[in-house]
């Protein structure tokens, strides 16, 4: 599957119409997930449907839903989705899918788009709300032997290339991503949105987004999920079971950076909802600019050529070494005397900034000079992280000694008790769907 | 009417730009700002609450340490005080808006309701002691409020109709408005437990002495109501006048077209009157508004701030022009001589004016033989150093002085204000000592960088202060 870019619009509002892909398209985008269809007659919606989580005067820090798949009738929304693919033949141009776990739904639905010119199509199995009370999105998704059996069934109706989206309110993501393979899908979309409650009104005491002072758990999206995301797609890029399996990462991404990150663990492309949705379409030229003048100066001439590149370096706490050594250190020119790199390591941390107010100066303000103890200093980042000017570095410390991880080291309790207690604890195996029907 | 010709200088924040602003601030561990301010605001914690809407409680912070938060955020020099500590400022040369945020958050706790101004604090019940305080400024203000709120009976004595001193009378009205002003002063009065007698002026109304006998503790809070004499030719006649009485006139008429305004005026004198009198006039429509002031321009106490306010106003400043003469003619005054003191000395210059504003610093106004018992030095009272076992009292016991009418500070509202809740402190501790321990401050002290008045005056406090 080719497009011009890694950018896609993920599978929502701002894919929700020919108008607005048409759009978005114009602006540069790569390709696009068509809003998620399902069986006639289309969901209704409510009002209000979003919620956001601001932080400090960010707006938007995290975003939440109640809206459910598309509220239009599936013949409008096939006929605009082959209008679309028709004028942006280089664009791709997925549809989103979700139905009913039944094999009879999906085989219907499946002849219904195979004349779209759609170069894919991706199974929502990720919506947590709304749509999983009536037995489908993260109902199924949470389920690796409805995964396994929904793409199976997919895979033999149609010839289409099958995205499995997953949802990560589940405690391990491999879970589905293996079942999804072990159905054929030839590519993990993920995450979903991750369930939440975005906030309680408290004059109305009614959770938000509020529908007449009544709330329900909405799908969590924005900047603050990234982390969780890039998380579940190393995980999957890393399993044994999983790994090589093409992955388009979504979550959270609202710069070039996020995702470059979202590349080097592992995933061929990115999808952007909620960004888009904050700032329009014109952050395309951001994104693509941003990506690729950073591979210039890196001399990556592809995206092959740092795709998956960090995955080696996301081991098992026990491969840390546990000689390894920094210590934080104050550039005394650059410092401000805020004093937060104190307060957090002495209340919070192993006390190692030492404190004294200056002796002289020709200000009558007496600043505080803020100094690390080293020998104290556990190099844990905290002062560093909080440094509001950014003036405290990890040096890295000369150790002379080596590698040493908690395999080998004295204090692991496999030396107590004689036997290698690491290698015990293993994965939960994973065995495959039931007996089917 | 005031403030449509006296514009706000520094228009306010609203709800939006007051949160973008409040998260500028880093919530400094020993914050630099809090040791700037006189007054010892804890400013992070007030700025922390603007950004998480507890705008009553960032009221709170400010009003507990400085009672006049609301005026303060108005007229204090932050560029020399608060702002000039911010880290923001020595980092990136733009502090945090701290005066304008103190003001955003007093604000919005004024214009609340009534349930929620009342009650912000608590008064200690009545022990019984009495306490007169003379004088309704900033400093007579400040201390009759902290002694409402630790139990005394008060009773504030004020010569004038209204108490405010120059909150009332003196302050820029292109800095604060007669009705914010009043809405503070009756917000503070509402505390309870301070008895108000108006139109009695210490020495003529009342005397010292009975003062004494009727009360456990005297605060004089007096300011300085009296003007300095240039002691030239030419100084008597009519187009003469003195800056912070024309100051008041402004801020006192209902008819402010009935002002005389001259085309031309010249201001003698190089502080923060002399600036404020400058800006008025040209306000008021003056043509050409010229400051002189006798040294260098480092020299003048006006800050660099206050001067380029003023220069942008239109003022020009002159400096090293010592007055030697005025000059008149049948309407009036016609120019002022001047000789130069740099270095083309005894040279001599005139200026054109129709009018000429003397702004060259008040003195004690209170007939000298009432204050001649209590000792003066330098033409203000003479009281204990804080740092000594008697703070801010005379050298007769039991009688307390502050403000502007002692010479310890400089001369600022917030000065005043910090002063009188410092008295109210001294106070406290003089009458009751073996239980200062029980006395409740509010916050702990933070040295301060006015440490001679407050640092070790609190070291006396040490077990309080924890
Ligand atoms: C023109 C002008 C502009 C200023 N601008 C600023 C500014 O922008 N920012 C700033 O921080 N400071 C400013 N100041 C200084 C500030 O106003 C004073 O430092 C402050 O008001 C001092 O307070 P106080 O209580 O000591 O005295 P005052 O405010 O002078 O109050 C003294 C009170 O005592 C009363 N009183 C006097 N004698 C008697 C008596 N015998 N019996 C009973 N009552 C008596 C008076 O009527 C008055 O009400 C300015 C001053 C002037 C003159
Ligand atoms: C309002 C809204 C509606 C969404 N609808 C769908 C949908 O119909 N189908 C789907 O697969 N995902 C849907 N999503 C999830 C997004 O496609 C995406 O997975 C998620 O928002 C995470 O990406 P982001 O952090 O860039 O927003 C929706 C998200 C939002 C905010
Ligand atoms: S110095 Fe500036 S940044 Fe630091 S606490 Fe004070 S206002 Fe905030």
């Amino acid at each position: 599957m080719k497009s011009p870019n890694p950018f896609w619009l993920a599978s929502a509002p701002p894919t929700d119409k020919q108008i607005n892909v048409e759009r978005a398209f114009r602006a540069g985008w790569g390709g696009a997930v068509w809003k998620t269809l399902g069986e006639d007659p289309p969901v209704v919606n409510v009002c209000s449907r979003y919620g956001a989580a601001e932080w400090n005067g960010q707006k938007l820090m995290g975003f939440n839903n109640i809206e459910l798949i598309t509220d239009r009738p599936l013949d409008v929304n096939l006929a605009e989705f082959k209008e679309v693919k028709r004028a942006w033949p280089d664009r791709a141009l997925i549809l989103s899918l979700m139905v009913p776990c039944q094999e009879e739904s999906w085989k219907s639905i499946l002849k219904k788009i195979e004349d779209t010119g759609a170069d894919g199509i991706e199974l929502n199995l990720g919506c947590p709300h709304g749509m999983s009370e009536r037995g489908m999105g993260a109902a199924v998704g949470q389920v690796p032997e409805y995964v396994e059996q929904i793409t199976r069934w997919c895979k033999n109706y149609t010839r289409m290339p099958v995205f499995v989206k997953l949802t990560p309110n589940i405690t391990d993501i491999r879970l589905p991503a293996r079942a999804a393979k072990k159905g054929g899908a030839d590519a993990l979309s993920l995450i979903n949105t991750i369930n939440s409650i975005i906030g309680v009104d408290l004059d109305r005491m009614s959770p938000t987004p509020h529908v007449g002072g009544k709330g329900t758990h909405g799908g969590y999206c924005g900047p603050a999920v990234k982390p969780i995301s890039l998380n579940m797609v190393a995980e999957i890029a890393r399993d044994p079971e999983t790994r090589g399996m093409p992955i388009s990462g979504i979550g959270g991404i609202s710069d070039w950076r996020d995702a470059a990150e979202f590349l080097a663990l592992g995933s061929q492309g990115v999808q952007i909802c909620t960004a888009a949705m904050h700032y329009g379409f014109k952050i395309i030229g951001d994104l693509t600019n941003g990506l690729s003048n950073w591979m210039d100066t890196q001399g990556y001439r592809h995206l092959e050529d740092f795709v998956g590149k960090a995955l080696p370096n996301v081991v098992h706490w026990h491969d840390l070494d546990l000689n390894f050594k920094t210590v934080a250190k104050i550039d005394q020119t650059q410092c401000i005397h805020c004093g937060l790199c104190y307060v957090a390591c002495e209340d919070t941390s192993h006390q190692s900034i030492s404190v004294r107010r200056e002796e002289s100066g020709s200000s009558k303000i007496r600043r505080s000079i803020y100094e690390v103890k080293e020998s104290e200093c556990v190099g844990c980042n905290l002062c560093a992280l909080v440094c509001p000017v950014e003036c405290i570095s990890m040096v890295q410390q000369e150790t002379g000694i080596g590698y040493l991880p908690w395999s080998r080291h004295p204090q692991n309790p496999k030396f107590k008790y004689g036997g290698n207690l690491t290698e015990k604890v293993k994965d939960a195996p994973y065995k495959g769907p039931k007996s089917q029907g | 009417m005031q403030d449509s010709i006296f514009c706000d200088f520094k228009p306010p924040l609203n709800s939006q730009t007051a949160k973008i602003e409040a998260s500028r601030c880093h919530y400094c561990y020993d914050a630099p700002c809090i040791q700037a301010c006189p007054t010892e605001i804890d400013i992070p914690s007030f700025i922390r609450k603007i950004s998480n809407g507890n705008l009553r409680g960032a009221a709170q912070d400010i009003l507990s340490a400085n009672v006049m938060g609301g005026t303060c955020a108005r007229v204090c020099p932050v560029e020399v005080l608060c702002h000039s500590a911010c880290v923001r400022e020595v980092g990136e040369g733009k502090s945090v808006e701290i005066g304008l945020l103190q003001r955003f958050a007093t604000d919005q706790f004024f214009e609340g309701p009534p349930e929620s101004t009342q009650n912000l604090f608590e008064r200690a019940p009545l022990h019984g002691k009495k306490v007169a305080v003379v004088g309704g400024g900033p400093a007579g203000l400040s201390a009759s409020h902290r002694l409402a709120l630790l139990g005394y009976a008060v009773t504030l004595f004020e010569a004038r109709s209204k108490v405010g001193g120059l909150n009332e009378y003196g302050l820029a009205p292109y800095k604060v408005t007669s009705e914010g002003v009043q809405q503070e002063i009756d917000w503070i009065l509402g505390v309870g437990g301070i008895d108000l007698k108006l139109n009695c002026a210490l020495g003529t109304d009342v005397s010292l002495d009975s003062l004494r006998t009727e009360f456990d503790a005297v605060f004089l809070a007096l300011g300085l109501g009296g003007v300095k004499k240039l002691g030239i030719p030419g100084e008597d006649q009519p187009g003469v006048f003195e800056a912070s009485r024309f100051i008041e006139k402004i801020r006192q008429t209902t008819r402010i077209a009935d002002l005389p305004v001259g085309r031309s005026a010249v201001v003698i004198g190089g502080g923060s009157t002399a600036i404020d009198i400058a800006i008025e006039l040209k306000c008021l429509g003056a043509e050409s508004v010229t400051i002189v002031y006798r040294g260098s321009e480092e020299k003048m106490s006006a800050t660099l701030h206050e001067r380029e306010l003023a220069r942008t106003a239109g003022v020009v400043i002159c400096t090293s022009g010592r007055p030697v003469r005025i000059l008149g003619n049948a309407s009036g005054v016609a120019a002022v001589e001047f000789e130069r003191t740099d270095r083309n000395a005894g040279e001599r210059f005139e200026l054109v004016a129709n009018q000429v504003f003397k702004a060259i610093g008040q003195t004690l106004a209170v007939d000298a033989e009432v204050l001649r018992s209590i000792g003066l030095k330098g033409g203000r009272i003479s009281v204990g150093n804080p740092g000594e076992i008697k703070p801010f009292e005379t050298a007769i016991p039991g009688i307390f002085a502050g403000g502007d009418c002692i010479g310890l500070g400089e001369d600022l509202t917030v000065t005043a204000v910090q002063h009188g809740k410092l008295v109210a402190y001294a106070i406290h501790q003089s009458l009751f000592k073996e239980k200062s321990g029980d006395i409740n401050y509010g916050r702990s002290h933070l040295s301060n960088r006015r440490g001679e008045i407050t640092q070790s005056f609190l070291a006396g406090f040490s077990t309080a202060n924890g």
